[in-house]
């Protein structure tokens, strides 16, 4: 006996090590039925300790060739910037008279979706994250952040970019956390096609793509339509973009279903920052208190009668035998006058269709006989 | 005259490592593979861990030594990534194995050797890597690019050399 370990000695100890290896794998894989806990607390302090021993090599590193690059840089753009300086105010100015028109449409988009009781979730909170490392492996697509825990942030927390969504946080650590990018394989997003409407569910593929397997053939989708989040996985708000269909063709490994290949809206390899969505909100509490003011005031009301009321309108329904620019609607305007709304005329000879003789629909009732 | 003979490579050739070399240098190589993909995308597809596994295991010419070499840089590979952790520490535990058992049986100081070792091992890897992915994990939908773990081979291979032979100062003979 004694001679056929010292024989194989080497050979049982390498089976000794796999075995050990392969339970090991048994154990995580068994416990990872969750997957907002991926590791047991075991695993996750392995991690941790691993991590707590190389982020601080990356962020020097990381520190050190920011500063490099941010030096040169900045020599390169000062030779431009004067020119670019008087460009950029004249597209913020530009955009400032954008945004005004903007922000009237959003409020207005909230409060009729307030008032359809259709709620959804905008990034009310963010914290600015810088990447420092990653996994090192292209069979984990997992990014390394300099914030953790003690910044507030969470486990399952999106993770966003001006242009689009990135992935979501993984394991948080005190001062460090891991990204798993949206094109790992393990990762996966509710998204809506943009134009068709068309829910579905958009997962990372082994090398790296993003794609939707769950839809059946539908000639309504094509590529080059955008995908936005749809909010339904209670990760991402709504409306965040995620890219555009790149190609469409039948899955050949899950017919019917088509395997369509979404090209992500920002290049996920080219991170340096993004912006953890540590807080969202259904509305500001601004917006909130004025539609409750809105729906106190008239619990019955009407969505489309709350957007007409922004419309401009040829009566003052509060006093209906005043005109709303306090004008008579029987004189014509002058011929110089700005207010040309048109006017209906008063009729010659007045009948139950001429414009204001029929009494108001809520007096009416349905299928009573005629007066 | 007493004549002494030698049995194999091993008593031939066998190296040690300072203890600080041994451990400083594969962290060094693990932390360039988590820092350089960030800057340089397309070096995800380098394997530095690798390159220190077989490294190591030719350089000491003992399998049990090359294992858990292979099985320690592994594993802390895995800890960096979020697979679950044994999937590199089983592949490269094999490889540690397997470049000791190959360092006792040829002259790996020649270049043409190891430029077949790195290679042969780096394609190995691969071929590991998919049967714990989709036989041991059943990871749905997982795929093998074969052209893409050539590339991966031939290019792990070109930064092993120079590298092997950098490292060959850290070598003590014993």
């Amino acid at each position: 006996m004694e001679s056929f370990f010292s024989r194989f000695k080497n050979a049982l100890v390498l089976i000794a090590i796999l075995l050990a290896q392969t339970i090991a794998l048994a154990t995580q894989i068994n416990r990872a039925a969750d997957p907002s806990r991926p590791d047991g607390p075991r695993v996750r302090l392995l991690r941790l300790w691993a991590i707590a021993l190389i982020s601080p090599f990356e962020r020097l590193s990381n520190g050190s060739g920011h500063g490099i690059r941010a030096a040169w840089a900045n020599y390169i753009d000062l030779r431009h910037v004067r020119q670019q300086n008087r460009d950029l105010q004249k597209q913020l100015d530009d955009l400032r008279v954008q945004r005004a028109a903007f922000a009237e449409d959003a409020l207005e988009g909230q409060r009729l979706r307030t008032l359809l009781e259709f709620r959804q979730n905008y990034a009310a909170a963010t914290v600015a994250a810088q990447i420092i490392g990653s996994s090192g492996s292209d069979q984990s697509r997992l990014l390394i952040l300099d914030k953790g825990a003690n910044q507030g942030l969470k486990s399952d927390m999106a993770v966003i970019t001006p242009t689009g969504i990135v992935g979501k946080l993984r394991d948080v650590f005190p001062n460090t956390s891991q990204l798993l990018l949206i094109s790992d394989q393990t990762a996966g997003a509710g998204v809506i096609l943009g134009s068709t409407r068309i829910h579905a569910i958009l997962h990372g593929s082994p090398v790296g793509r993003i794609q939707i397997t769950n839809l059946t053939p539908d000639s309504r989708i094509k590529p080059g339509e955008t995908v936005l989040t749809s909010g339904g996985d209670g990760v991402f708000p709504r409306g965040l973009p995620v890219g555009v269909i790149e190609s469409i063709i039948l899955d050949p490994e899950h017919q019917p279903y088509t395997l369509i290949t979404v090209k992500p809206a920002l290049d996920l390899n080219q991170l340096d920052e993004v912006l953890v969505v540590t807080g969202t909100a259904a509305l500001d509490a601004f917006t909130l208190a004025q539609e409750q003011q809105d729906l106190a005031a008239d619990p019955l009301a009407h969505a489309a009668d709350i957007s007409a009321g922004k419309l401009p309108g040829i009566h003052d329904d509060k006093d209906p035998a005043k005109p709303a620019d306090g004008t008579d609607p029987s004189i014509p305007p002058p011929e110089n006058s700005t207010n040309l709304t048109p006017k209906p005329k008063p009729a010659l000879h007045p009948d139950r269709y001429s414009p204001g003789s029929a009494p108001p629909a809520t007096d009416l009732t349905p299928g009573a006989p005629k007066q | 005259m007493s004549s002494r003979s030698y049995t194999s490579r091993s008593e031939f050739e066998q190296y040690t490592f300072n203890p600080f070399v041994a451990i400083l240098v594969p962290f060094t190589l693990i932390l360039l593979q988590a820092y350089l993909p960030h800057i340089f995308p397309r070096l995800m597809i380098l394997d530095l861990p690798l390159i220190a596994v077989i490294f190591f295991a030719v350089g000491r010419r003992n399998p049990i030594l090359g294992a858990l070499t292979g099985a320690s840089i592994g594993l802390f590979q895995d800890l960096l990534t979020g697979q679950p952790i044994g999937i590199n520490g089983m592949a490269k535990t094999i490889i540690g194995y397997a470049a000791s058992s190959i360092g006792l049986q040829v002259d790996v100081e020649n270049i043409t050797t190891r430029i077949l070792m790195n290679f042969g091992f780096s394609m190995l890897q691969s071929a590991l890597l998919y049967l714990i992915q989709h036989y041991l994990l059943a990871v749905p939908g997982y795929k093998i690019l074969w052209l893409h773990e050539l590339y991966r081979a031939i290019f792990n291979t070109l930064v092993a050399i120079p590298l092997f032979l950098l490292l060959d100062r850290t070598k003590r003979r014993e």
